[in-house]
C-alpha cells in the first residue's frame, strides 16, 4: 500500500515536471536569398502545431508534443525544408530558414534566344494556331503568318520563309522531329505557293529565327519545329464551302478518349474565282487541287504516344505570259503534281526519367513540268540552235523525289529539369529526275548523331551545349556542327540569352546534278536576346551576326553549262524587335514587328558581295485582332511595309565572268489586309454545330507591289514580277458537328 | 478477477483515447471554420489553408481539412494580389485529390468537384481565349460530375449561375440564364442539412447574385 502511495507520488511529480518543460516555442524567419518569404506553412509533422510566415518571414507557435518530431517547411515555388526536432526544449527554438527555389518549367528561365514558340503551353505563348487563322493576309497559311514576325522578309514571288538574310531553301521544316521535304504546293515561277499543311493539324509551333538546337540540322538559316495534336477533344464531322474549296472530313474520340482516328478531303478550284477576278496572267489550266489525309493515334500504357498522318496531293495548273524577247511570243508554263507524305511517331516514357521518341517518314513528290514558248496560236515554237536562250525555254521536267527517314532521341532527365538528349537519324534522299527525256539520278544517304545537354545551374541560369555529327555520301564530307545557348533570369519576367552555333547544310539538288565535288555550305550564329514579358505582354528584342562560309558559287563553264564550287561567303547582321499587347486596349489584341538588317552575300553568280535580291533592309509588320462579343465577330487587320529590294541583271562577259549589266532597288512594299469572321454559336456550350463564317481581302489599299524584275535575255527591257492580282478575295463557311464524349467520359468513371 | 478489471480499465482508456482524438479533431476544426468569416486578405487564407492541411495530414483519413484547404485557397485565388494562379490553382488541385481518396461518400465527393471548378476556372482566366478549350472543359467537366454525384449540391447550381453571370449574353449566358440556377441554389440551401463539418457556404453569395441579376 506504501508502495502504491509512493509510486503515485512519484507519477505525479514526473507529471509536473514534464508539463512544466512540455511546451516549447518555436520561433524563426523564412527567407530566400535575403528576402523574407509571407505565406510560408511551418508544420511539426503528424500534429496540428505549426504556424504560417507573416509578411515578414515571422512566424511563432508553441507545443506541447514530445519526442522526435520532423519540422516540415513548404511553401509555393520552394523546395521542401526538413529539420528533426528533439520536444520539448528548455529553451525556445529559434530558426533562421533559408528556402531553395524549386525550378520548374514554369518558373524557370528559358533557353530562347532565336525562337518563338507557340501552343497551348502554359509559358508565354507567341502565336497559336488560332492566331495564325486570325492573322489577316495569312488565310491560314503558317508561313504567311509568320511572315508578320520579325526575322522573315516579305517575298511574294517565290514559297518559303527567308529568315535573318538567309534564302527560302536555308529554313526547313519538320513535324514531330521529322524532316518534311516538300512542304509547299508546287512550285510556279514568280508565284509563291501555300504550305501544304493546315495550322490545326498541330499544337505546338517553335519558328526558330537562329541558334537553333542540336537536335536539328541542314539548315543554313532557321528550322520550323511542329508539333502535331495529340487526340482531338471531341469526336466531330466537319465540312467547308467556299465558291473556291470544297472540304469534308472527322474525327473520331474513342470513348475511353485513349485513341482516335480521322480523315478528310478537300477540293480547290479557282476557275469561278478567276472567272470572277481577273488575273494577269492567262491561265489555260485552272488551278485545281484535291488531298486527302487519314490519321490515327492511340496512347500508350506508360503515359506514351504513337501518331500516323499521312496525306496525298494532286494539284493541275497551266498559265501563260508573254515571253520577254519577243512582243508577240508567250510563255506557257505548266505543272502537274501528286505527292503522298507519310510520318510516324512513337514517344514513350521508359521509367527512371527516361522518355524517348521515335520515328519514321516517307514521302513522295513528283513535279510534271512542261514549258514551251508558244505563237499567238498557242502553238509551240521551235528555234535554230542559233538562239539557244529561246531553245531553253522548251523543255519537260518530271521531277520525282523521295524521302526515306528514320529518327530516334533518347532524353534522360538528371535533375529538377535539367536533361540530356542524344539520338541518331537517317535520311535516304532518292530523287530521279527525266529533264527533256534524259534520265538523272541523285542518291543520298544522309546521317546524323547529336547530343545536348540543357543545365539549370538555378532558376535563374540555365545553359545549353550540343553538338551534331552529320555525314552526306552524296558529297562524301562530314562535318560537326557545335551549339550552345545561354539564358540569365534578370528579373521575375525579364530574361537574358545568348546564343552561337554553326550550321551546315549539303548543297541544292540542282547543283548536285551538275557535280558533286562540293563540300557543305556553312553558317555560323551569334545571338543576343532581351525578353520581357508578363501575362498579356511580351517584349523581345534580339541583335544577331552570321557569318556565311563555302557558299555554293556557279561557274559558267559554256552558255549552257555551269558548274559549282563553295567559294561564296557573306554575312548578315541586324535587329528584330517584337511587342504584343493584349492588355493595354480590352479585346484588341496587336502585335508590331520591326527587323533590320544589313546582309551581302558572294554565293551564285554574283560577281561579288552583293545584298540579296530577297532581302529589304526595313520590314514592319502591325496585326491587330479584336472580337466584340456582342455582334460575335471578329476583326483583323495586318499592315506590312518593307523597304525595296534590290534587283540585278547578272550575265557573262566574254571571259565567261559574271558581271552586272544592270542593277536597281524595287519599290517598297505595301500591303494592308483584312480578315473577319463570325461564330454565331460560339460559347453556346448546347449547340450541336459549331459554324464560323470567315472572309478576307489581302491589299486593300491596292498598292502596286513590285517584288523584283525579269530581263530579256540581251538586257535591253525588263519587266517587273508582280502579283498575279492585285488584292485577294475569300469567303467561306466552316462547320463543325461535334459528339462531346464528356458525358461518356463521367458515365463511365463512375 | 483482476486481470479482467484490467483489461476493462485498459478498453476503457482506448476508447477514451480513440474518442478524444477525435473530439481533438472535431474542436480543432470548429475552432478554424469561423475564421473563413474573418479572413480578408490573402494572408488570411493562406494562413488558413496552411492549418487546415495541417489538421489533414495529421488525421491522414479525414477529407474534410484538405476541401477546407483548398477552399480557402480558391477564395484566395479570385484575388488579384495572387500573381501565379497556376501555381494556386495546382495545390488546390493536389489537396482535391487528397481528399477525394479518403471522401466517405458522395456527397463529400460532389463538394470536392465544386472546387476542382473553381481551380479550372482560376486557370481558364489566365488567358480565356487560349485556355477556355482546356480549362475552361476542366471547370465544366468538373461541375458536371458534381452534379452526378449529388444532384442537390446547391453549390453547383450557385456555381453555374455565377459562371452565367460572368458569360456575356451573346456566348449564352448573362442574368437571364443566371437566375433560374441561383434560385434553385437558394431553395437547396434552405433545405440543407449537412452532416457534421460538411460545408454550407453559398446562401449569402447567391441571395447577393441573385439580386444583382434583379436589378
Amino acid at each position: 500500500m506504501k508502495y502504491l502511495k509512493n509510486s503515485l507520488l512519484f507519477m505525479m511529480l514526473i507529471a509536473f515536471t514534464s508539463n512544466a518543460f512540455s511546451q516549447t516555442t518555436i520561433s524563426g524567419k523564412v527567407f530566400s536569398k535575403k528576402t523574407p518569404l509571407p505565406g510560408i506553412s511551418i508544420t511539426l509533422k503528424d500534429t496540428y502545431d505549426g504556424s504560417t510566415s507573416d509578411s515578414s518571414g515571422v512566424f511563432k507557435f508553441t507545443t506541447t508534443e514530445k519526442g522526435q518530431i520532423l519540422l516540415i517547411i513548404t511553401g509555393i515555388g520552394y523546395k521542401p525544408f526538413e529539420q528533426m526536432l528533439t520536444l520539448p526544449s528548455a529553451q525556445p527554438i529559434v530558426l533562421d530558414i533559408n528556402l531553395k527555389e524549386d525550378v520548374t518549367e514554369l518558373n524557370a528561365v528559358i533557353l530562347s534566344a532565336g525562337t518563338f514558340e507557340a501552343g497551348d503551353k502554359k509559358r508565354a505563348a507567341v502565336m497559336s494556331s488560332i492566331d495564325i487563322a486570325t492573322t489577316a493576309g495569312s488565310n491560314a497559311d503558317i508561313s504567311a503568318a509568320l511572315k508578320t514576325l520579325p526575322g522573315t522578309q516579305q517575298v511574294g514571288e517565290q514559297e518559303g520563309l527567308f529568315v535573318r538574310g538567309g534564302a527560302g531553301y536555308e529554313t526547313k521544316q519538320y513535324i514531330d522531329g521529322n524532316l518534311v521535304n516538300n512542304p509547299y504546293g508546287a512550285s510556279v515561277p514568280d508565284i509563291a505557293s501555300r504550305g501544304k499543311f493546315s495550322p490545326f493539324l498541330f499544337k505546338g509551333t517553335v519558328f526558330s529565327t537562329g541558334g537553333y538546337s542540336a537536335l536539328y540540322g541542314q539548315a543554313l538559316s532557321s528550322v520550323l519545329l511542329l508539333e502535331s495534336i495529340d487526340l482531338p477533344e471531341k469526336s466531330e464531322i466537319d465540312a467547308s464551302f467556299s465558291p473556291i474549296i470544297l472540304g469534308i472530313g472527322t474525327q473520331q474520340l474513342a470513348k475511353n478518349k485513349k485513341s482516335s482516328y480521322g480523315f478528310s478531303y478537300n477540293y480547290v478550284n479557282v476557275g469561278l474565282y478567276f472567272a470572277a477576278v481577273k488575273q494577269t496572267p492567262d491561265y489555260f489550266k485552272i488551278p485545281q487541287f484535291h488531298s486527302g489525309d487519314a490519321n490515327f493515334r492511340f496512347k500508350t500504357k506508360n503515359g506514351g504516344m504513337v501518331k500516323y498522318y499521312t496525306t496525298f496531293g494532286y494539284s493541275d495548273l497551266g498559265l501563260r505570259r508573254p515571253d520577254i524577247d519577243s512582243s508577240y511570243l508567250k510563255n506557257a508554263f505548266s505543272v502537274q503534281n501528286n505527292s503522298w507524305y507519310n510520318n510516324l511517331s512513337y514517344k514513350e516514357n521508359l521509367g527512371k526519367g527516361w522518355k524517348m521518341t521515335v520515328g519514321a517518314s516517307f514521302s513522295t513528290n513528283l513535279d510534271k513540268i512542261k514549258q514551251e514558248v508558244q505563237d499567238v496560236s498557242n502553238q509551240p515554237k521551235q528555234f535554230t540552235p542559233a538562239v539557244y536562250w529561246m531553245n531553253n525555254k522548251n523543255f519537260t521536267l518530271h521531277n520525282l523525289q523521295n524521302l526515306y527517314l528514320g529518327r530516334a532521341v533518347f532524353e534522360k532527365k538528371i535533375k529538377g529539369l535539367s536533361a540530356v538528349r542524344f539520338g541518331s537519324e537517317y535520311w535516304r534522299m532518292d530523287y530521279r529526275p527525266t529533264f527533256n527525256n534524259v534520265a538523272y539520278k541523285l542518291i543520298d544517304n544522309y546521317s546524323a548523331a547529336f547530343t545536348e545537354a540543357s543545365i539549370y545551374l538555378s532558376r535563374d541560369l540555365a545553359a545549353q551545349i550540343g553538338a551534331r555529327f552529320e555525314h552526306s555520301s552524296v558529297i562524301n564530307k562530314s562535318d560537326i556542327a557545335p551549339r550552345v545557348s545561354l539564358a540569365y533570369k534578370t528579373s521575375k519576367t525579364a530574361q537574358l540569352s545568348l546564343a552561337y552555333g554553326i550550321f551546315y547544310q549539303k548543297p541544292e539538288a540542282n547543283q548536285l546534278y551538275a557535280g558533286t565535288n562540293v563540300g557543305f555550305t556553312k553558317a555560323i550564329h551569334y545571338i543576343a536576346s532581351y525578353q520581357k514579358t508578363d501575362n498579356d505582354r511580351i517584349f523581345r528584342t534580339e541583335a544577331y551576326y552570321k557569318k556565311y562560309q563555302d557558299l555554293i558559287k556557279q561557274i559558267p563553264v559554256s552558255p549552257t553549262y555551269t558548274t559549282y564550287d563553295n567559294s561564296g561567303d557573306g554575312y548578315a547582321k541586324g535587329i528584330d524587335v517584337f511587342f504584343r499587347d493584349k492588355k493595354t486596349v480590352k479585346n484588341l489584341d496587336y502585335w508590331i514587328s520591326y527587323s533590320y538588317i544589313d546582309t551581302k552575300r558572294n554565293y551564285n553568280n554574283y560577281p561579288d558581295l552583293l545584298q540579296p535580291n530577297f532581302a529589304a533592309n526595313h520590314n514592319v509588320s502591325l496585326v491587330t485582332k479584336r472580337f466584340f462579343t456582342e455582334i460575335k465577330s471578329g476583326f483583323n487587320l495586318t499592315y506590312s511595309w518593307a523597304s525595296g529590294r534590290p534587283y540585278y541583271n547578272i550575265l557573262t562577259d566574254a571571259n565567261s565572268k559574271y558581271y552586272i549589266a544592270d542593277q536597281g532597288k524595287a519599290k517598297t512594299f505595301n500591303n494592308l489586309s483584312f480578315s473577319a469572321e463570325w461564330i454565331p454559336s460560339v460559347g453556346n456550350e448546347k449547340a450541336k454545330s459549331f459554324i464560323v463564317l470567315f472572309a478576307s481581302v489581302s491589299n486593300i489599299l491596292g498598292a502596286n507591289n513590285v517584288f523584283g524584275y525579269n530581263y530579256s535575255y540581251n538586257g535591253t527591257y525588263k519587266q517587273p514580277v508582280i502579283p498575279t492580282a492585285k488584292r485577294f478575295y475569300f469567303i467561306g463557311i466552316f462547320i463543325s458537328w461535334g459528339v462531346d464524349r464528356t458525358q461518356d467520359a463521367i458515365n463511365n468513371n463512375l | 478477477m483482476k486481470k479482467s478489471i484490467f483489461l476493462f480499465i485498459a478498453a476503457c482508456t482506448f476508447t477514451v483515447a480513440a474518442f478524444s482524438q477525435s473530439e481533438k479533431y472535431v474542436a480543432a476544426m470548429q475552432k478554424n471554420l469561423p475564421l473563413f468569416d474573418s479572413a480578408k486578405t490573402v494572408e488570411d487564407y493562406t494562413k488558413l489553408a496552411n492549418t487546415f492541411e495541417r489538421i489533414g495530414e495529421a488525421e491522414k483519413n479525414q477529407w474534410a481539412p484538405y476541401y477546407y484547404a483548398a477552399l480557402a485557397l480558391s477564395t484566395a485565388g479570385w484575388m488579384p494580389q495572387v500573381a501565379d494562379k497556376d501555381a494556386n490553382a495546382e495545390r488546390m488541385l493536389a489537396l482535391c485529390t487528397k481528399g477525394e481518396v479518403i471522401a466517405p461518400d458522395d456527397i463529400a465527393k460532389s463538394e470536392i468537384e465544386t472546387v476542382r471548378n473553381m481551380a479550372s476556372t482560376q486557370q481558364m482566366m489566365v488567358n480565356p481565349m487560349a485556355r477556355f478549350a482546356t480549362y475552361g472543359k476542366a471547370a465544366g467537366d468538373a461541375l458536371q460530375k458534381a452534379t452526378k454525384l449529388n444532384a442537390n449540391n446547391p453549390r453547383v447550381y450557385y456555381l453555374q449561375g455565377m459562371s452565367m453571370m460572368g458569360t456575356p449574353v451573346q456566348f449564352g449566358g448573362g442574368k437571364d440564364k443566371a437566375m433560374p440556377l441561383l434560385e434553385k441554389a437558394i431553395e437547396l440551401y434552405k433545405s440543407e442539412k449537412p452532416a457534421t463539418l460538411y460545408p454550407h457556404w453559398g446562401q449569402k453569395q447567391a441571395e447577393e447574385a441573385l439580386a444583382q441579376c434583379k436589378q
